[in-house]
């Protein structure tokens, strides 16, 4: 078949279009940097576009899927199929009436909603779509994305403080603590990465990945789950969302919110959760490609796919899981997670070292580093629970392992069938 | 440094970076202060961008926007509320004083010596930061460990209610 | 116009006097300490232009030592304000000038 390369109507790459016209422009005249300035902003407003869109369709794409996992319909009123739902939803948050408390700090009230969407958006500059689809290949794009993501909580806090309303501090302290718990999780997730790649550039990862043909999930199968686990947490979804948690705290830190206030909220949830889903579709899954399929299906898809199965995960681990405690989300990043994820770096550091110190062929090394990686995470994860103490017995949890778990004492009937 | 973009920017910055320091110091609620810190975190955060600095400007946001700021809305919170007010002290004026004329001295000394600049750009520090830490000064970054955990143990020991 | 090593330290200067002031004149403890914090930044932003346009025998020497000044930064700001946090519980108050049991 013949390949079109760089032509500026071959969509594999729609960045080739982007570059013809870019350089129409600069044929024009002015200024050497409008193609520069021009190029951002196509940039910029694609990505925009994509995430409000994305986030539309999943508000409905959500709800009948948790609503078949919970053996129910889901919104089937508006339209057909209940496929007018999102736009119903929006005209609803639009018109509702923004009620402020009295006695709030009002700059921070306000800022706090209009600012909230802006670490989940910055998140998506360094992510590549598709060879040429990046708005800007940054040489620390791995850290960059952490350190975005670590301003959100600080936002979420605000948005709690200046709310004068005990649940909504409640909440915000609630997410703070959990969110620096697991922001030093996806820290050493992502570093256990870099130690393979020997590069920070998302570009790089993913060039890694396509050169060795294999996708870092097969290398690194616990960071995987950590920064899965740590990325849910971050944007407070279910089965971690505390910080909101309807049936506790009112609604957390966006009680006194109403209105497109309140949207923002929600929309900033779900663009994080595409932001944690193209994450790790960039780092751990291959990025836009798929062992040599990219030459004939588009990148941009194969990437928007990888995405949407990812997103499609955590959308079943709503449906399906009850809410975690505080103190056991806690307690699992610090006391459990941590010590694998330091133990998994100190692994991958050493099978580089011998890699790259023998000079060993990567066709013969990665298959034994896949299946000794993923030996040692199930051997890990398991022994390391039962030294904490979770004999894991299975089946149904027997009434005293229960009563003990939260806490209390459990007495031993006497003989004789009395309590 | 002489395009358009980089004086631009560091103009920008520059009143950004400032002016948030000065409503740190002048706001009278002590959260707007530290609202305002954060927004100076990350002017120097984009400081540093502008001084080819990119391991150290995301690092600037990761801990100082990220966590420090953290650690300093919670000790507010953990403090009555009465006392949360930014206001100063007798000394205002003698400190105002001694911080300029301070400011005096460090600009003239700034503008009048004749430093040997030479002005090239960096590639990527990452690498070249993370090689300096492990060659030439391996000592202090061992000695930073020690702190940071001494720093851990203390904070926790003193805290503790028993 | 051009941007020289000269508008960084001077910037620099800037941040360090109005730390300096909050340092020396406020009330509340830990507005004195978002004052170090003033401090500390402007120190760094000094050594990263001097990195930048003063060659080094080590290469990004000032770059490095930023690094130690921010890692020495959130250990002496967690010990802070863990110490006013025990200011409070024992004197009730965070007012530094009621805290001046060592006066003469």
């Amino acid at each position: 078949m013949e390949h079109l390369l760089a032509e500026w109507y071959d969509i594999r790459d729609l960045g080739n279009a982007v570059g013809h016209f870019l350089t129409w422009v600069d044929d024009r005249g002015g200024p050497s940097w409008l193609p520069y300035f021009v190029s951002g902003i196509i940039g910029v407003v694609a990505i925009l576009l994509w995430a409000v869109l994305s986030q539309l369709g999943f508000v409905w794409i959500e709800r009948r899927l948790i609503g078949r996992i919970q053996v129910r319909l889901g919104p089937n009123r508006v339209g057909p199929f209940g496929l007018l739902q999102p736009l119903a939803d929006a005209l609803k948050v639009l018109t509702k009436e923004m009620i402020t408390p009295a006695n709030v700090d009002r700059l921070l009230f306000w800022g706090a909603p209009a600012v909230v969407v802006m670490p989940a958006l910055v998140v998506f500059a360094v992510l590549p779509f598709g060879e040429h689809m990046q708005l800007t290949d940054l040489s620390v794009g791995l850290l960059f994305v952490i350190a975005v993501g670590s301003v959100n909580s600080l936002i979420v806090f605000t948005a709690g403080w200046s709310s004068s309303n005990k649940y909504s501090l409640l909440g915000a302290m609630r997410t703070i603590a959990m969110l620096i718990s697991y922001e030093l999780i996806q820290v050493l997730a992502l570093l256990a990465v870099a130690v393979y790649t020997n590069t920070m550039r998302m570009g790089g990862v993913v060039a890694w990945q396509d050169h060795y043909n294999v996708w870092l999930i097969f290398l690194q199968p616990l960071p995987v789950f950590a920064y899965a686990l740590a990325g849910a947490v971050e944007i407070n979804r279910t089965p971690t969302d505390i910080a909101e948690a309807e049936s506790e705290i009112v609604a957390g830190y966006h009680t006194e919110y109403g209105g497109i206030r309140w949207g923002m909220f929600q929309v900033a949830e779900y663009i994080a959760g595409f932001a944690i889903a193209a994450i790790v579709a960039t780092v751990y899954l291959g990025g836009w490609t798929l062992f040599g399929l990219e030459e004939w299906v588009p990148g941009w898809l194969i990437f928007l796919g990888k995405v949407y199965t990812y997103f499609f995960l955590f959308i079943w681990l709503r449906g399906t899981l009850p809410r975690l405690r505080i103190d056991q989300l806690m307690g699992f990043a610090w006391k459990y997670l941590l010590p694998l994820m330091l133990v998994n770096i100190l692994v991958s550091g050493f099978e580089v070292l011998i890699w790259q110190e023998k000079d060993l062929s990567a066709g013969v090394v990665l298959p034994i580093f896949a299946i000794v990686n993923a030996g040692l995470t199930v051997a890990m994860m398991v022994g390391w629970a039962r030294v904490m103490g979770h004999t894991g017995s299975i089946g149904e949890p027997r009434r005293a392992q229960l009563i003990s778990d939260v806490g209390g004492v459990y007495y031993e009937p006497l003989p004789g069938g009395r309590a | 440094m002489d395009d358009t973009g980089s004086v631009v920017a560091f103009w920008a910055l520059a009143v950004l970076t400032v002016g948030s320091a000065l409503g740190a110091a002048a706001v009278r609620d002590l959260v707007r202060s530290v609202v305002c810190l954060v927004a100076t975190f990350v002017g120097v955060a984009g400081f540093f961008v502008l001084l080819s600095a990119d391991f150290l400007a995301v690092a600037q946001v990761l801990i100082y926007a990220g966590a420090i700021s953290v650690l300093m809305v919670f000790a507010i919170m953990l403090t009555p509320r009465a006392e949360r007010n930014n206001a100063e002290t007798f000394f205002r004026w003698p400190a105002l004083a001694i911080a300029l004329s301070l400011l005096g001295t460090i600009a003239a000394v700034a503008l009048t010596t004749d430093w040997a600049t030479t002005g090239q750009g960096f590639e990527e520090t990452a690498s070249v930061i993370g090689n300096a830490l492990l060659s030439t000064y391996v000592l202090p970054f061992e000695i930073a460990s020690v702190l940071l955990l001494a720093a851990m143990v203390g904070a926790i020991l003193l805290v503790q209610e028993d | 116009m051009s941007v020289n090593l000269e508008h960084f330290l001077v910037l620099s200067a800037i941040l360090f006097a109005i730390g300096l002031f909050m340092v020396l004149s406020k009330r509340n403890v830990v507005s004195i300490l978002i004052g170090i914090e003033l401090l500390f930044n402007a120190v760094n932003v000094t050594f990263a232009a001097f990195a930048r346009f003063v060659d080094s025998e080590t290469a990004l020497a000032g770059q490095v030592f930023v690094i130690f000044v921010i890692t020495v930064a959130a250990a002496e700001a967690a010990i802070a304000l863990a110490l006013a946090m025990l200011i409070y519980r024992n004197r009730g108050t965070i007012d530094i000038d009621e805290i001046n049991l060592l006066k003469w």
